[in-house]
């Protein structure tokens, strides 16, 4: 018998390990925010986050004073650290998405443990990628005239441009991300509520709750609006990396004009954002001893996620490469020659597929996917690499087009160093106080894993 | 001197709430009491349960041909917008291309289908349920607060034209439940 569960274990593993019930599973995700005690190790991580989080704090403030101009944004290159950083984080926020819609549609149970915090490190993630766009605006204040309304100028946007489409694609993303992760935490805010033993407590997580009683009139419609926005997330997560994508290739510049840019952009983005939700993951449950609930198992399957996406992004390397000969056109030849051999910043493609390409082959092995420790090695390369993705793209193809005499050298400023590494700190402050004030896994979701949640019929055996 | 409230037992008491340890009993119980006749019930829990939708009779929600009227609008508000700034308000031609440019417009039309479908959808379900509502007579149960943790309970309104207060009450404790609470109002 021993062999027979043996098997059915390694096909059909459990996504909750260990003796739980639904209280023991309520006490021990709720207990990370209703305990009075902040860890210590809690505060050293938000007080370092915080700290490199300043630096986006000062860059802003002399960036607002002294204008764009800090930043090495000149000719031929005007698009530079920013679009690589907004394409970067935006990204990254796709695999919360993902997670948290496709993985539903699909009737993925393994979603359940991680979806929670996915969603918040799309939320964080959007937050940081959308500071870059409106600050290189110069005049951030004025960063509302990016939207349609009637103005004594007597003018409108320009909706056949890329730029405008992605005002509204973000945006939306963003807003819609926000409606997806609040409305999956009514219930567990509820549950928090109810276990509150602080006044105050108990009242902000009241009103939060919206007096949320699980009844259930009231989750038969909520899983219609759960279900329809996760049908609503997913085709808008594939469209806006597509027209993320499409701010480039509908340019005729070499290097970006190319039509695999949004499946291959989308691919890049659900493989940065496992990269990215993996570096949380795995010191989260450490910490906070949760590898009941998330289990070896979500981690080797969120390998194997990155493993089939870094897949498809190396296709996308070999097809820019091959259609840059294919199309026997010479700039791009020439643009594909300059970026992996002669141009200033040739190692920066090697580096490039060093790490999304290379690292990401020993995932194929059991011995690195079943390893937490290579699983957060290989998730930081790759989160470089696909930082370098951007990097490769946007400045080889900028520094060098069709005339010799408009070509440029391009190397960033300290502010553009600065303005990156602190929205670095300020995402993972964020996600220091989410981890502390709400419930990091879908708690409701949890007990519906648990095998005593399935309704048993009398003469029924399942 | 103030007479001492006499307890009409009918009139201010909301309903009666049966608790149960598990989905299974739930389910079973709350069948039962559709088939005595009830219509006035509601059924808590610390998840959804889908079996609960027929076990208690709720019909299907209108809840998605709202989403749908509200992507509908969204796609027609999203042309609609981009005629009227490029064709009717501001035309100026761009690349050669007519000033109803439909492929470019896609976009930014798709996006606002998607952004008016998902509020429809959360303020909808919010809506139908009658949220945000802070207070309710089912929180004067004390172990109310359980049911977000792990029990499971079942109401029977006394708006119900079948309720009676002893007979319904001998009914819901032959439920095999944990206990009865009656539910102030």
């Amino acid at each position: 018998m021993q062999d027979v569960n043996d098997i059915v274990r390694k096909i059909n593993p459990p996504m909750v390990e260990g003796d739980h019930d639904y209280g023991s599973v309520t006490d021990k995700i709720s207990d990370i925010t209703l305990k009075k005690r902040t860890p210590f190790g809690w505060f050293i991580g938000f007080g370092i986050s915080f700290m490199v989080a300043q630096l986006l704090l000062f860059t802003t403030l002399y960036l607002v004073t002294n204008g764009v101009g800090i930043w090495a944004n000149n000719q031929p290159v005007g698009w530079a650290f920013p679009i690589i950083n907004f394409v970067w984080w935006i990204g990254i926020g796709h695999a919360g998405t993902l997670i948290s819609a496709i993985l539903l549609l699909l009737n993925q149970k393994w979603r359940t443990s991680i979806n929670r915090f996915a969603e918040a490190m799309t939320l964080f993630a959007v937050a940081c990628a959308g500071l870059f766009p409106i600050l290189h605006t110069g005049r951030p204040w004025l960063a509302y005239w990016l939207l349609p309304y009637p103005n004594t100028m007597g003018m409108w946007p320009q909706f056949r441009s890329p730029l405008m489409w992605d005002v509204f694609a973000v945006s939306t993303y963003a807003t819609v991300s926000l409606l997806f992760w609040y409305v999956g935490l009514i219930p567990d805010i509820a549950t928090l509520r109810d276990r509150a033993k602080n006044k105050w407590f108990k009242y902000a997580y009241g009103l939060l709750s919206w007096g949320w009683r699980g009844s259930a009139r009231h989750w038969h419609r909520y899983e219609i609006a759960y279900l329809l926005l996760a049908g609503l997330s997913t085709p808008l997560v594939l469209s806006v990396h597509s027209i993320v994508s499409l701010d480039f290739s509908v340019a005729q510049l070499p290097g970006w004009h190319a039509t695999i840019f949004p499946p291959y952009f989308v691919a890049g983005a659900i493989f940065a954002g496992f990269a990215m939700v993996l570096i949380l993951t795995i010191p989260l449950r450490v910490w906070y001893n949760m590898k009941d609930l998330i289990t070896d198992t979500h981690l080797i399957y969120m390998g194997k996620v990155m493993l089939a996406t870094g897949l498809i992004v190396c296709y996308g390397y070999a097809m820019e490469a091959f259609f840059a000969w294919y199309s026997a056109a010479e700039y791009e030849v020439f643009m594909m020659y300059n970026r992996m051999f002669e141009g200033p910043y040739w190692w920066s493609y090697w580096l490039l597929i060093l790490c999304n390409g290379i690292s990401i082959q020993f995932l194929w092995f059991k011995r690195f996917r079943e390893s937490p420790f290579w699983l957060f090695i290989i998730s930081i390369v790759v989160s470089i690499g696909m930082w370098l993705e951007r990097f490769v793209i946007i400045i080889t193809s900028l520094q060098r087009d069709f005339l010799p005499s408009s070509w440029g050298m391009y190397s960033p400023t300290i502010f553009d160093w600065t303005m990156y590494i602190g929205t670095i700190g300020f995402f993972f402050a964020l996600i220091f106080l989410f981890v502390r004030m709400l419930p990091v896994i879908s708690i409701f979701e949890v007990r519906t894993l648990l095998p005593e949640a399935e309704v048993k019929r009398k003469g029924e055996e399942h | 001197m103030k007479p001492p409230r006499i307890r009409l037992m009918k009139d201010n008491i909301y309903g009666l709430m049966a608790e149960f340890d598990s989905s299974t009993e739930l389910v079973e119980a709350a069948e039962k009491v559709r088939d005595a006749g009830y219509t006035k019930t509601d059924a808590f829990s610390p998840f959804p349960i889908h079996e609960m939708d027929e076990a208690l009779g709720i019909k299907r929600s209108i809840l998605s041909y709202l989403v749908f009227g509200g992507g509908i609008t969204g796609l027609l508000l999203g042309l609609g917008l981009q005629y009227y700034t490029h064709v009717i308000d501001y035309p100026i031609i761009v690349g050669g291309r007519p000033h109803f440019s439909l492929p470019a417009f896609v976009p930014p039309a798709y996006e606002l289908t998607i952004l008016l479908a998902s509020f429809t959808a959360v303020l909808g379900m919010l809506f139908l349920n009658g949220l945000p509502r802070p207070y309710h007579p089912v929180f004067n149960v004390p172990r109310f607060n359980l049911a977000s943790r792990e029990k499971f309970f079942l109401l029977i309104e006394s708006a119900d034209p079948q309720f009676d207060y002893p007979e319904t009450r001998e009914f819901m404790e032959s439920l095999e439940a944990q206990e009865v609470f009656i539910v102030d109002e």
